[in-house]
């Protein structure tokens, strides 16, 4: 007799479908949450997976003979015009003595790196006085090579489908066999500038692009954020001037970034006649862009302050001005400080902004002052990322590594300062 | 001079000026232990004197800095034989690059002749000279300045009063900055913008369905005329911003639902920083990531299942771009939610509803505002996306619908018309400051409504 069914009855008959519905709800959230961590390991994995490899670099060992005739055949050594490049080969030749006919040798001498040159270059231009004598060096190997070592090229495909001949492949197995050919510790990665070739190619000088730029942006961004939040919290009227203001930095924090590249290409770059590619135009971008975030930041920390502190002080016969800069400044500094630094780690995560600065250019040097050529960590990882060798995909991702590294860095620094120094009130 | 040393020493004279200002303060009353004599604290009459002596000369260095370059290319131009004056603009732009570059010493683009070499010598002479009157002048003002306001110390001066006042202006100065970069960004994309609707009219743009912005460099160069009709941007735009939606909608409301109202705070408590882990991780990363992992992934998967998929597809960007905005989405939908009543959630579960029927039928539709606030900040955040679609987005303007073509968006075109190596008034480099304006008048009416939203409907439960 369904119509005569209780409410009870009613409710009872239902409840197994709205239990299964809330189970089905539950398990939709868990797996939402699920989805998002997943995610991040999948990615930290897969990032570390890949660049792992790029912390160690494969290295030949020479007996390189810094022969006078080669060197300095008048008796005078010139460093821009000596044959260096020549002692790396012999010094393969005789290492590989069976290698005959102009194409084997032409092959051969791809196994090793331009920078071997380089390397004893610098050697003799550091002591002219090991003219003469033989030295016996560890120069880094092509990239081909290194690829091969850490198993990213297939030596069992067909020989015209990868980047190594077979005669190559044998030779760096000879080479290994006789303990000439080791990896090591790829401390170019850290001393180089960026390079056309991976195994040269180094973070140093897009590391030192990104501190003048945090440099410039720190010592701006947070006098100016603190000063603003200050006057918006503790001084401003409540008129149509800081109701525009308040509307103002509230919305630049959801302009997208590359709108501020467009303002610093056409302000600083076309107007003011800044230098290009320059730190100190990216890190003047950067300020606007960090500006919203360190105000939005510090007003809150100023908010948290207890009126009691204020009224104290003013009740003790202070002005407003040294009630702010005696009593309020201090209290609200921990915050304020956490703000910067959440405002920093952003700023050195940005890259699209300097790209329309001109911050993408290829700079092998490293920047020594705040308007010399420099490009980001950042913008260093589009660049490579761009790149088509295999060797500099695994460079990105070690490039990536160092820059969550520092991210991470800051951010645990942001953490612990406002673990460590706030006050319940 | 170096600007540096010369901004120490005047940093230098300030402080002097400090010690100065104080001292005459107190050896005016009488001592140390005549303090009260004077209207404000000793240290007051001490910053009086340090402002007055830095405040002027720190204006007449940034205003040196503002005009001396402009004067130093002008003297040097006029100094010029007769046959380069009538050089056109870029041609003499050109050329005073080269003349300053032979001064600096670095590496020049044309042949070094004897007028280069001498303009360079003019150019290091005047470089020279200025910095020498810049110094002169700004020390000079620092000490007139420094000693007007030292002899104007007096016990009745009211110090401190002008000391706060100049401190409550550098305030006002620096909270103006907001409204100043906000100006700048309007007149910056709207000047070229406009000069770009003179050469192609606005119908073109925001109708026409055809874009191939390559116009010929050089007159005599074989290349099409370019044609900026940017529709297919838009659409590929929509088209990456649907997909990172459908992506970070769902997961991210779920998860915000999931962890304000099921799991447990030990689970929160892992759950939450992972999550924004998600959020401080570098755009460039993402993009990395969409290019080299999940697009690949995407063009496999689509292969086995019979599609054809573009190696740059648009889901790849889409559902990389979706994960990036999970964290946005779900701490809005957080916030929105945790601003209900718990009257409400509590009359619902008393009344028998389960708990998520209490979340759909009561919660939600009383957050939905706030939600709807948050997701609008969402995809003004997805529309200006840069990192992500340079890298993982293709070039090509399809106008299509299928997520697994190639699609190219507005900030991927902002970026490659302006890497490139036109000529900075062309058409095709003022075309993307006419994208930069399309893009910041979208994304700011979708902030300001959004920000709207999301305040008046926290201050309703308040």
């Amino acid at each position: 007799m369904s119509t005569d069914r209780t409410t009870r009855q009613k409710v009872e008959a239902g409840l197994p479908r709205r239990r299964r519905k809330e189970f089905t709800f539950k398990m939709l959230g868990m797996l939402a949450t699920a989805a998002g961590i997943l995610f991040l390991g999948v990615f930290f994995a897969s990032l570390i997976g890949e660049g792992a490899s790029a912390f160690k670099q494969t290295y030949l060992q020479l007996d390189i003979e810094l022969s006078e005739d080669v060197l300095a055949p008048g008796g005078e050594l010139d460093l821009a015009y000596a044959d260096f490049d020549g002692l790396v080969r012999a010094a393969l030749r005789r290492e590989l003595p069976d290698v005959s006919g102009r194409q084997e040798r032409r092959e051969l001498y791809r196994i090793v790196s331009i920078g071997a040159s380089y390397q004893v270059r610098d050697l003799v231009a550091g002591n002219p006085d090991l003219l003469g004598t033989t030295q016996t060096l560890w120069v880094p190997a092509s990239s081909n090579v290194d690829m091969l070592i850490k198993g990213n090229i297939d030596a069992n495909v067909e020989e015209a489908l990868r980047p190594l001949s077979d005669k190559q492949i044998a030779w760096v197995e000879a080479l290994r066999e006789a303990g000439r050919l080791e990896t090591r510790f790829n401390t170019a990665l850290f001393t180089n500038g960026d390079s056309r070739e991976p195994e040269l190619a180094g973070i140093r000088g897009a590391v030192m692009g990104s501190l003048y730029m945090l440099l410039v942006t720190m010592m701006l961004s947070f006098p100016i954020g603190v000063a603003a939040a200050i006057y918006l919290e503790e001084f401003a009227p409540r008129n149509r001037w800081s109701d525009l203001i308040e509307v103002n930095i509230n919305n630049l924090a959801a302009v997208p970034s590359i709108v501020f590249g467009l303002l610093g290409l056409a302000v600083f770059i076309n107007w003011a006649a800044l230098p290009r590619s320059a730190p100190l135009v990216g890190g003047l971008v950067l300020t606007l862009l960090t500006l919203p975030v360190i105000i939005i930041a510090s007003r809150a920390a100023i908010k948290a302050v207890p009126p009691s502190i204020r009224e104290a002080a003013l009740g003790l016969g202070a002005s407003q001005t040294q009630v702010v800069f005696h009593h309020v400044l201090p209290l609200a500094m921990p915050g304020m400080l956490t703000g910067a630094i959440i405002g920093m780690s952003r700023a050195l995560g940005e890259s699209a902004p300097l790209l329309m600065i001109g911050m993408v250019a290829f700079i092998v040097d490293v920047p020594g002052s705040l308007t010399d050529p420099a490009t980001a960590l950042p913008v260093q990882i589009y660049l490579w990322a761009d790149s088509p060798e295999r060797a500099f995909a695994e460079r990105t991702s070690a490039a990536i590594i160092v820059l969550l590294g520092f991210l991470l860095v800051m951010n645990l620094t942001a953490v612990i300062l406002r673990k460590r120094m706030e006050r319940k009130w | 001079m170096q600007s540096t040393t010369l901004i120490l020493l005047l940093g230098l004279m300030a402080v002097t000026a400090f010690y100065l200002g104080r001292g005459r303060s107190l050896s005016l009353v009488g001592g140390h232990g005549h303090g009260l004599a004077l209207h404000s604290l000793p240290g007051y009459y001490g910053y009086y004197v340090a402002i007055w002596v830095a405040l002027p000369a720190l204006g007449l260095l940034l205003l040196w800095v503002l005009i001396e370059p402009r004067i130093v290319v002008a003297l040097v131009v006029n100094g010029l034989p007769e046959a380069y004056q009538s050089l056109s603009a870029g041609e003499l732009n050109l050329l005073v690059n080269n003349i300053q570059n032979l001064a600096a010493g670095d590496v020049v683009s044309v042949d070094v002749d004897e007028v280069l070499q001498n303009a360079a010598s003019q150019f290091t002479g005047y470089s020279e000279k200025s910095r020498q009157i810049l110094a002169l002048l700004a020390v000079g003002l620092a000490g007139l300045a420094g000693s007007f306001a030292w002899r104007r110390i007096h016990p009745d001066l009211r110090a401190r009063n002008r000391v706060e006042r100049v401190i409550r202006w550098f305030l006002i100065a620096a909270s103006s900055i907001a409204i100043f970069t906000t100006v700048g960004i309007v007149f910056s994309v709207l000047f070229e913008a406009i000069r770009f609707f003179q050469e192609v009219p606005v119908t073109d743009f925001l109708f026409g369905l055809n874009w191939s912005p390559q116009t010929a460099i050089r007159a005599d160069q074989v290349g099409s005329s370019g044609s900026f009709g940017a529709v297919p941007l838009f659409a590929g735009t929509m088209l990456i911003t649907a997909i990172a939606m459908i992506v970070a909608v769902p997961v991210g409301l779920m998860t915000a639902i999931y962890l304000a109202e099921y799991s447990s705070a030990r689970v929160r408590g892992i759950a939450k920083p992972l999550l924004e882990i998600l959020a401080g991780i570098p755009t460039v990363v993402y993009g990395f990531f969409a290019a080299l992992t999940v697009a690949p992934w995407v063009r496999r998967a689509g292969e086995a299942a019979g599609f054809e998929v573009a190696s740059e597809s648009a889901l790849a960007a889409g559902l990389v771009m979706g994960i990036m905005i999970i964290p946005l989405v779900s701490s809005l939908s957080d916030d929105a939610i945790n601003a209900v009543p718990s009257a409400m959630r509590d009359g619902a579960l008393g009344l028998g509803s389960t708990r998520s029927e209490t979340m759909t039928k009561v919660i939600l539709p009383a957050a939905l505002p706030g939600i709807v606030g948050g997701i609008l900040l969402a995809v003004s955040r997805a529309i200006g996306e840069t990192m992500i679609v340079v890298m993982a987005a293709g070039l090509a303007a399809n106008l299509t619908a299928n997520p697994f073509e190639a699609v190219t968006t507005v900030t991927v075109q902002i970026v490659t018309l302006l890497v490139g190596d036109q000529e900075f008034d062309s058409a095709k480099t003022l075309a993307a400051f006419a994208l930069g304006l399309m893009l910041f008048v979208v994304t700011l009416f979708l902030n300001i409504i959004g920000l709207s939203v999301v305040r008046k409907y926290r201050e309703q439960y308040d």
